[in-house]
C-alpha cells in the first residue's frame, strides 16, 4: 500500500537533509518529505550544546541545539513535510521507500530520493580494544545525549580516546557538566586535529598522550581503570570511571547497503558523482555519509547544492531520464584514504568540482592528479593534520577529453 | 538472619542456562524451588556467550551422558518451542575439511554421527560444498553435512524456561551468591548476603564456580573447573549474506574449534577461541586472539576481509579436568550436581534437567507429587527472519535503530515476570544497543527509560 507520493523524499533530518529540503521548497519543488527516524529532526547538532554552529547559515554563532531548532523551524516554514519516527529501511530502484513508523510499515513513493543519514563514531568493538566490557564505555555522541538530552552524567572521571575535533567537543561537554577527563589518549603518533587546538586540554589540565596503546579496559560492573602502553613502552594504569571513544567517523550506511547502492571502501559510504548522485540515478546522497566527517556548515552547504541539482532535474523534462553513463572514475591512490566524489559524469561539465579527500595519517607532501595514461594533470602541495579535510579543485581542467580513470595520490615529502 | 520462608524441595544454585532449565523441570514436576544467583540477572556467566547452535550430538562421545542430554534437549526444544514462540534458523551445519588430514577424518566423523543416531548426516564433495556455499575459500576439500543443526536465540530460550518456572511458583533470588552452607539432618541451610534459604536438597548448576560451590557445600569437590575462555567476533548484518550453513571445523581432541555461523539476529559470528586459564571473573577480549579470529573468518570466507565488526565478547566456559560432563549426586545428602557443562549446554540444558531431576526423583521417599500443568506463554520474537515488533502498528517508536527495538519492547521487558537486573539483561531480552553503533544513538535514552528499574543502573547519577 502506497501511503503517499512525493517529488522528493529525504532520508535523515540533520543539517544536510534539512538544508536540502529547504532549498528544494525554495526552488519550487512542490512535495518534499523529510523522514527522520528519531523523535525530532535536527541531527547531531541537537546534542552538541556548545558553539560554534550557524555562522555560514544564519550569520551568527549558535550552540548546536539552537542551530538545530532554527534549521527545523526553517524547514517547517517552507512547507517541508517533516515525518519524525519514520525510519527508512529500504530505498528501491523504483523510487519506493519502505518506512517503519509507529503506525506500522508504510511505503512512500518519490521521484527522487536523497539519503543524508550522516555518520557515527567508531565503537570500542570495531577498534577491537582489549579488556572487559563494563558500563561507562561510550562514544562522544552518547555522552552528549546523556548530558544535553537526558540531563544525566554517566561518569565523572573518564579517559577520552581520540584527538579529533570531536574529542575536543567531548572535553567541552565534560567541563560544562562537572566531568573531569583524566587524560586524552591518541593511538597515533600525533594529534589528529590541528595542533594549536590542543591548548584547550593543556589549559584544563588534561594530559594528552600520543602514540599510546590501550592495553585493556578494566572494571565490573563499571569502568575502574584503563591500562595503557605509553610512547616509549612504559605501561601504566589510569584510574577512571568511563571511557569515551571519540571520532573515527564512519558513515551511517545501513540503508545504502540494504538498498544495494555501490559502496566506496574508502569512505564506507555510497559512490557518488559530482552532483551527489549514487549508482541509482534517482537516488542522491549528501552530508557526512559521503565524507566522514565535515562540519555541520559544510553539510548544510552540500545539501543545498545537491538540492539544486535535484530541483533542476525535476524541472527539466529532458533530465527526467538522467544520463546513466558511469562517467570517469576518480581513484584514491597511494597515501589517501578517500576521494569524493568518486565519479565525474559528463552532464553539467562546466562546473568542475572540488575534490574532497583525506590522507592516511598526516598529509605532508604533494598531491598528484593523473589520468589513465599516467599524465600528470595537476599537483598541489599540502601540509595538514591527519583528519583535516583536504580540498583539491579541478577548476580549469578539461576533463571531458577522455574517459580513463583519474587517480589522485599523495607523494610524501622526503 | 532472615529466613526466606518455609523449606523448599530444592535450591538451584546458578541461573545460567542449566539452572533455568533445571528450575523449569523441577517446577513442572511439582517440586518447590528457589533459584539463587550471584549476579543481578539470569545468564550472567558462561551462558551469555555461546555460539547459539542447537546441536544434534553428531560428534558427542557415543554412549555418553552428554550425548543423551544433547539429544533429549534437542528434541524437547523442538517440541516446546512453538508454545513459547522460540525461533530456529534452519541452516544445517557443515564440518568442512581444508586439507588432506582433515578430509581423511570425515568418514570417521560420519561413522560417529551415524552411530549417534544422526542418520541424515552425509558427506559432500568439494563441488557440492561450493554449490551450497559459493563464498567459501576455494581451498575447501569436502564436508560432512549435518542438516538438523540449527541456530536458536540463545537468550530467549533460557528466559522462557526461567519464566515458566517462575509462573509455576519457582522463586528467583539475584545478587545472592552463596556465602556458606550447613546440612542439618535432612535440611540444607544456605547463607546468602540477604538471608538464609532452607531446602531439602541442593542442585549445583554454578557453571564456572561449580567446584567452589561444591566445596562450600560438601567440604571438598569431586571435580575441578578449568576455565576455558572463548572469544567471539560478531560481524555486521551485511556480512551474513556470505554464508547460510553453520561452518564447523574438524574437531580436535580438546575443542570443537572455531565456528563461523550466522546468528538468529541476522549477523555473522566467528569464535570461540579455547584458552585455558585460571581466571574466573574476568572474561576479557585480547587483541592477538581477536586478530586471529578475524583472519580465520577471512580464511574461511574471503569476502569477510571487508566486513565491519559489530561486537566482540568473551565468555568463560566451565570446562573441567576431564572432557565429559560432571553430573553426580549424593542422594543421602540431598546433593545433586550438573557441572563441567563446557560447551553443549545450550542444547543439552533441557536434557540435563530431565536427567538430574530423574536422579533427584529416585531419591525421594514419596514421589507422589503430580506433574503440574505447564503455564505457557509466548516470548517476544527477536529473530531477524521472523516478524518483529517494529513491523506491528502501535509501538511507541524505535529506540534502538540498529536492531530495530521499539519503546514497547523495552517497556515489555522491564515489566516482564523476570525483568532484567542490569543493562546486559535488557540487551539480551530486547537486542537494544547490540547493533553496529553499540549505543551511539540509544544509550542515553535507555538510561532514562530504565531509571530506577535495574538493580545495576546504566548510569549512576542524575544531573538535573
Amino acid at each position: 500500500m502506497i501511503a503517499e507520493t512525493y517529488d522528493v523524499a529525504i532520508v535523515g533530518g540533520g543539517p544536510a537533509g534539512l538544508s536540502a529540503a529547504i532549498e528544494l521548497k525554495r526552488r519550487g519543488v512542490e512535495k518534499v518529505a523529510l523522514c527522520e527516524r528519531g523523535a525530532e529532526a535536527g541531527g547531531i547538532p541537537r546534542h552538541c550544546g556548545h558553539p560554534p554552529f550557524g555562522m555560514r547559515e544564519f550569520g551568527r554563532i549558535l550552540t548546536g541545539p539552537t542551530y538545530a531548532r532554527r534549521l527545523v523551524a526553517a524547514a517547517a516554514a517552507t512547507g517541508v513535510t517533516i515525518l519524525t519516527k519514520h525510519a527508512v529501511v529500504h530505498a528501491g530502484p523504483d523510487g519506493l521507500l519502505t518506512v517503519a513508523t509507529p503506525a506500522g510499515i508504510q511505503t512512500i513513493r518519490a521521484a527522487r530520493i536523497l539519503i543524508a543519514t550522516g555518520a557515527r563514531e567508531t565503537t570500542r568493538a570495531q577498534l577491537l580494544v582489549p579488556g572487559v566490557r563494563p558500563l561507562g564505555v561510550m562514544n562522544t555522541a552518547a555522552l552528549q545525549a546523556f548530558v544535553y538530552q537526558e540531563g544525566r552524567v554517566p561518569f565523572r572521571h573518564p579517559v577520552i580516546v581520540g584527538s579529533e575535533l570531536v574529542s575536543l567537543s567531548a572535553i567541552l561537554t565534560c567541563r560544562s557538566h562537572g566531568i573531569r577527563p583524566v587524560a586524552m589518549v591518541e593511538t597515533e603518533q600525533e594529534v589528529q586535529a590541528r595542533p594549536a587546538f590542543f591548548a584547550l586540554p593543556r589549559m584544563l589540565g588534561v594530559p594528552v598522550m600520543t602514540d599510546a596503546q590501550v592495553l585493556a579496559i578494566e572494571g565490573s560492573p563499571r569502568v575502574t581503570s584503563v591500562r595503557l602502553r605509553l610512547a616509549g613502552g612504559t605501561e601504566t594504569a589510569l584510574a577512571c570511571d568511563g571511557v569515551i571513544f571519540s571520532g573515527r567517523f564512519i558513515p551511517e550506511a545501513a540503508l545504502v547497503e540494504a538498498s544495494a547502492l555501490a559502496l566506496d571502501l574508502g569512505t564506507g559510504g555510497p559512490v557518488i558523482d559530482q552532483h551527489g548522485r549514487s549508482s541509482d540515478p534517482n537516488i542522491f546522497a549528501a552530508g557526512n555519509m559521503v565524507h566522514p566527517i565535515e562540519t555541520a556548515g559544510h553539510c548544510w552547504d552540500e545539501g543545498r547544492r545537491v538540492a539544486r541539482v535535484i530541483a533542476a532535474g525535476l524541472a527539466n523534462a529532458k533530465d527526467a531520464e538522467p544520463d546513466k553513463t558511469p562517467g570517469r572514475r576518480i581513484i584514491a591512490g597511494a597515501g589517501l584514504k578517500y576521494v569524493v566524489p568518486q565519479r565525474l559524469t559528463p552532464e553539467g561539465k562546466g562546473t568542475a568540482p572540488t575534490l574532497n579527500l583525506r590522507a592516511l595519517g598526516a598529509a605532508r607532501g604533494r598531491l598528484i592528479l593523473s589520468d589513465g595514461s599516467g599524465t600528470v594533470l595537476r599537483t598541489q602541495n599540502i601540509n595538514s593534520a591527519p583528519k583535516k579535510p583536504i580540498r583539491f579543485p579541478l577548476a580549469g581542467l578539461d576533463l571531458a577529453v577522455d574517459s580513463s580513470d583519474l587517480q589522485l595520490r599523495l607523494e610524501p615529502r622526503p | 538472619m532472615t529466613a526466606f520462608g518455609d523449606p523448599v524441595d530444592a535450591v538451584i544454585i546458578g541461573a545460567g542456562i542449566v539452572g533455568c532449565a533445571m528450575a523449569r523441570r523441577f517446577s513442572l514436576e511439582g517440586a518447590s524451588v528457589v533459584v539463587i544467583e550471584r549476579a543481578p540477572d539470569i545468564l550472567s556467566g558462561a551462558s551469555k556467550a555461546n555460539s547459539a547452535i542447537l546441536h544434534t550430538g553428531f560428534d558427542a562421545p557415543p554412549g555418553s551422558v552428554e550425548l543423551q542430554c544433547v539429544q533429549a534437549g534437542y528434541d524437547e526444544y523442538m517440541q516446546i518451542r512453538k508454545d513459547f514462540n522460540l525461533p530456529i534458523l534452519d541452516t544445517g551445519a557443515m564440518v568442512a575439511a581444508w586439507d588432506d588430514s582433515e578430509e581423511g577424518r570425515l568418514p570417521e566423523l560420519l561413522d560417529q554421527a551415524l552411530l549417534n543416531g544422526v542418520a541424515d548426516a552425509r558427506l559432500l564433495s568439494r563441488a557440492e560444498v561450493l554449490a551450497r556455499e559459493p563464498a567459501l575459500g576455494a581451498h575447501v576439500r569436502a564436508a560432512l553435512l549435518v542438516p538438523r543443526e540449527v541456530i536458536i536465540d540463545p537468550w530467549s530460550a533460557p528466559l522462557a524456561y526461567a519464566t515458566q518456572a517462575k509462573a509455576l511458583g519457582a522463586q528467583f533470588r539475584f545478587n545472592a551468591g552463596l556465602l556458606s552452607a550447613r546440612l542439618d539432618g535432612r535440611l540444607w541451610h544456605l547463607e546468602l548476603p540477604a538471608g538464609t534459604v532452607t531446602a531439602r536438597s541442593v542442585v549445583n548448576c554454578s557453571g564456572i564456580h561449580g567446584d567452589t560451590v561444591e566445596r562450600i557445600l560438601l567440604g571438598e569437590a569431586q571435580f575441578e573447573i578449568r576455565p576455558r575462555k572463548g572469544q567471539f567476533i560478531v560481524f555486521d548484518k551485511a556480512a551474513a549474506k556470505h554464508l547460510r550453513t553453520i561452518l564447523l571445523p574438524v574437531p580436535t581432541a580438546r575443542t570443537k574449534g572455531v565456528v563461523l555461523t550466522r546468528t538468529i539476529f541476522g549477523n555473522l559470528l566467528v569464535g570461540p577461541t579455547a584458552e585455558e586459564q585460571e581466571e574466573r571473573e574476568r572474561p576479557d577480549v585480547t587483541r592477538p586472539e581477536l586478530d586471529m579470529l578475524f583472519a580465520k573468518a577471512v580464511e574461511l570466507v574471503p569476502a569477510l576481509a571487508q566486513a565491519q565488526v559489530t561486537a566482540v565478547y568473551a565468555g568463560l566456559r566451565p570446562a573441567s579436568e576431564e572432557k565429559h560432563y560432571r553430573v553426580h549426586s549424593l542422594p543421602e545428602k540431598g546433593y545433586f550436581c550438573a557441572g563441567g557443562i563446557r560447551s553443549t549446554g545450550l542444547t543439552a540444558a533441557l536434557g540435563i534437567a530431565r536427567h538430574v531431576h530423574g536422579l533427584w526423583a529416585q531419591s525421594q521417599a514419596a514421589s507422589g507429587k503430580p506433574t503440574v500443568a505447564p503455564q505457557t506463554f509466548t516470548l517476544p520474537n527477536l529473530a531477524e527472519h521472523l516478524p518483529r515488533d517494529w513491523q506491528t502498528p502501535g509501538h511507541d517508536g524505535i529506540v534502538c535503530h540498529c536492531e530495530m527495538v521499539t519503546g514497547r519492547e523495552i517497556e515489555a521487558a522491564l515489566g516482564s515476570p523476570l525483568p532484567p537486573g542490569d543493562f546486559g539483561g535488557l540487551r539480551r531480552r530486547t537486542r537494544c544497543a547490540m547493533g553496529r553503533c553499540q549505543g551511539f544513538n540509544c544509550l542515553a535514552r535507555l538510561a532514562s527509560l530504565t531509571e530506577g528499574r535495574l538493580s545495576v543502573p546504566i548510569a549512576p547519577e542524575v544531573d538535573r
